[in-house]
């Protein structure tokens, strides 16, 4: 065989793989917006579950995954914006940092079933917080810290390090520095960290299965110790318990459809964002 | 003056702390997994826990035997390597050598929004539509099975293998191609023979990566591969990979009971493994770069 031959089989297979993954991203959405947009009305979005989980609409599901959502990023934008302003800002090089640094990677790496073991033992009963928003918002927060962190890091390496030196040379302090000149320059960036990590708190599952998270409640949760029912949860338990199976798959086509629209906006938007950013830093 | 210096500190001082808070639950989480994990061992042998073959954990007497969970998890995994290990580093190729610029601005978002959609989505297509797609195909009584949860695992860990491989090829300097091409050869040569090469170890730390997320995976698992605890003899057989047997018993098990402390310890090998392969990762991407003259 000639190498233009094996040229040309050895690019088609490199073209058939990139197409391949793009159509499982279209296939996934096909399937899943044909079915589901049929369930979709406005009581669906609007009201709750009804007869035995057959029939009604998901609201509480919803509400209950933007409580949670909510809550994890309330825990862990702050922490996670400090710990990269830490890293990037104030570390001195060293043993510390490296420690840190493995830390962050070695907990992004952790698979997310563990976070909610981690939540069992330690918030639902140790601090006796239950099954409720406040344990699963905390577990989906440790979860989502290193997306935030990284998110962050990115931002602050990108600002360039004459213009802190500037800032410092006008005899600012390094921290009147950091608040002035280096985070809002650093905010677009962290926005879009933040966004992404939005996407994906709102649709992780077991991290809430035994934290939060309930298949049927009667009206919507009181305070932060109220167990909520939430749309991934609601997804999984539609598809595995009750007794009207049929019924039941086509409430979770639409809840399915309902997820993944509200998880690729989100996505898409920060996506979005980023893309338009780094062409503005690269020209 | 000192009063200024005194607020700086402090804030350095808060910062400082907050910053071990990720240190602080990552070791919090290895902590919980031991104490809650080790006490089965009271009960049941380490040999027999590993290597038992029988996992029936709600029987009188129980049996904790977690190896048919491992096999589960580690043939689920490898199927998945099928899938994502070709297509991840194919389209990372593809998107690195052969597209023009206009495409890359399109692959690489559609290539993180396949990233971006959660597990339980993955897991509901595999349920609802895959696995009856795959009993009409092969006529096999029921379609959640191991080559179900791989076929799903697989789609979904090869964004993960193609970000990460991509961002590999990306450090391969141009210098590096321009030499190949000038001694004559073609653009395929030099794919294989010099850039492939030296990527090599950052695209093996994508693979290795990709095998840690499919490993960790649980909502998709649970759904897709048809939960059975059993060793399996073939690709049609279900599996209860371990993250699965973790997410569906511990709303069950009674707090402090063996079984709970088995789940624990479950878990707790599950952490090893991805710890290990995590460690791994970041071991030779470090060589890698630093084979490329890259900064640490």
């Amino acid at each position: 065989m000639n190498q233009n031959t094996i040229q040309k089989i050895g690019f088609g297979f490199l073209s058939f793989s990139v197409i391949a993954t793009i159509s499982f991203l279209f296939i996934i959405i096909f399937f899943i917006a044909a079915r589901g947009i049929r369930v979709i009305s406005w009581e669906f979005l609007t009201a709750g579950p009804r007869d035995g989980m057959t029939a009604g609409g998901v609201a509480p599901a919803i509400v209950g995954t933007f409580y949670l959502t909510l809550g994890a990023i309330i825990f862990a934008l702050p922490l996670g914006i400090a710990c990269a302003i830490y890293l990037c800002e104030y570390s001195p090089k060293g043993a510390v940092v490296n420690i840190i640094r493995l830390s962050i990677n070695n907990l992004a790496g952790v698979p997310s079933v563990v976070f909610g073991l981690f939540g069992l033992a330690v918030f639902v009963k140790f601090f006796n917080f239950g099954a409720s928003i406040l344990s699963g918002s905390l577990s989906l927060g440790i979860l989502v810290l290193p997306l935030i962190i990284s998110a962050t890091q990115e931002a602050l390496l990108a600002i360039p390090h004459s213009i802190r030196e500037a800032s410092m040379a006008l005899g600012a302090t390094k921290w009147q520095t950091i608040k002035k000149i280096v985070l809002p320059a650093a905010v677009p960036g962290i926005l879009t960290g933040t966004i992404l990590s939005i996407g994906r708190v709102a649709g992780e599952t077991a991290p809430i299965l035994f934290t939060a998270a309930a298949f049927y409640l009667k009206g919507y949760p009181k305070s932060v110790f109220s167990e909520v029912m939430a749309l991934p949860y609601h997804i999984y338990a539609l598809m595995t318990e009750g007794v009207y199976p049929e019924k039941q798959t086509a409430i979770a086509y639409g809840c399915s459809f309902i997820l993944l629209v509200l998880v690729l906006l989100v996505s898409g938007l920060a996506i979005f964002i980023r893309q338009r950013q780094r062409s503005y830093y690269h020209g | 003056m000192s009063l200024f210096r005194l607020k700086e500190k402090i804030i350095q001082g808060v910062f400082t702390v907050l910053a071990f808070s990720s240190l602080l639950f990552l070791v919090g989480i290895i902590f919980v997994l031991f104490k809650e994990g080790l006490p089965i061992f009271k009960d049941v042998k380490i040999s027999d826990f590993l290597f038992g073959r029988f996992w029936y954990p709600t029987y009188e007497p129980p049996e904790f035997g977690v190896l048919p969970l491992i096999v589960g998890s580690f043939y689920v995994s490898l199927g998945a390597m099928f899938v994502c290990v070709p297509l991840g580093i194919g389209s990372a190729l593809y998107i690195n050598e052969m597209a023009s610029y206009k495409q890359k601005a399109i692959l690489k978002p559609l290539i993180e929004i396949l990233a971006s959609v959660p597990s339980i989505i993955y897991g509901f297509f595999a349920m609802a539509i895959l696995a009856p797609f795959l009993q009409k195909t092969f006529n096999i009584p029921i379609g959640l099975c191991t080559l179900n949860a791989s076929i799903i695992l697989g789609v979904m860990a090869t964004p993960t293998v193609c970000s990460l491989a991509e961002d590999a090829l990306s450090y391969v300097p141009r210098s590096f191609r321009e030499a190949s091409f000038a001694v004559g050869a073609t653009r395929w040569q030099t794919l294989i023979k010099v850039v492939i090469p030296a990527a090599g170890s950052g695209i093996s730390t994508a693979v290795i990566l990709g095998m840690s997320r499919a490993i960790g995976e649980t909502m998709t698992v649970l759904m897709a591969a048809g939960g059975a605890a059993i060793i399996p003899t073939s690709i049609f057989d279900p599996v209860r990979p371990m993250t699965a047997a973790i997410a569906a018993e511990m709303g069950e098990a009674p707090v402090g009971g063996d079984h709970y402390h088995a789940l624990f310890a479950i878990a707790l090998a599950l952490f090893l493994i991805t710890f290990f392969f995590n460690i791994l990762a970041e071991i030779i991407s470090r060589r890698f770069r630093i084979k490329l003259g890259l900064s640490g």
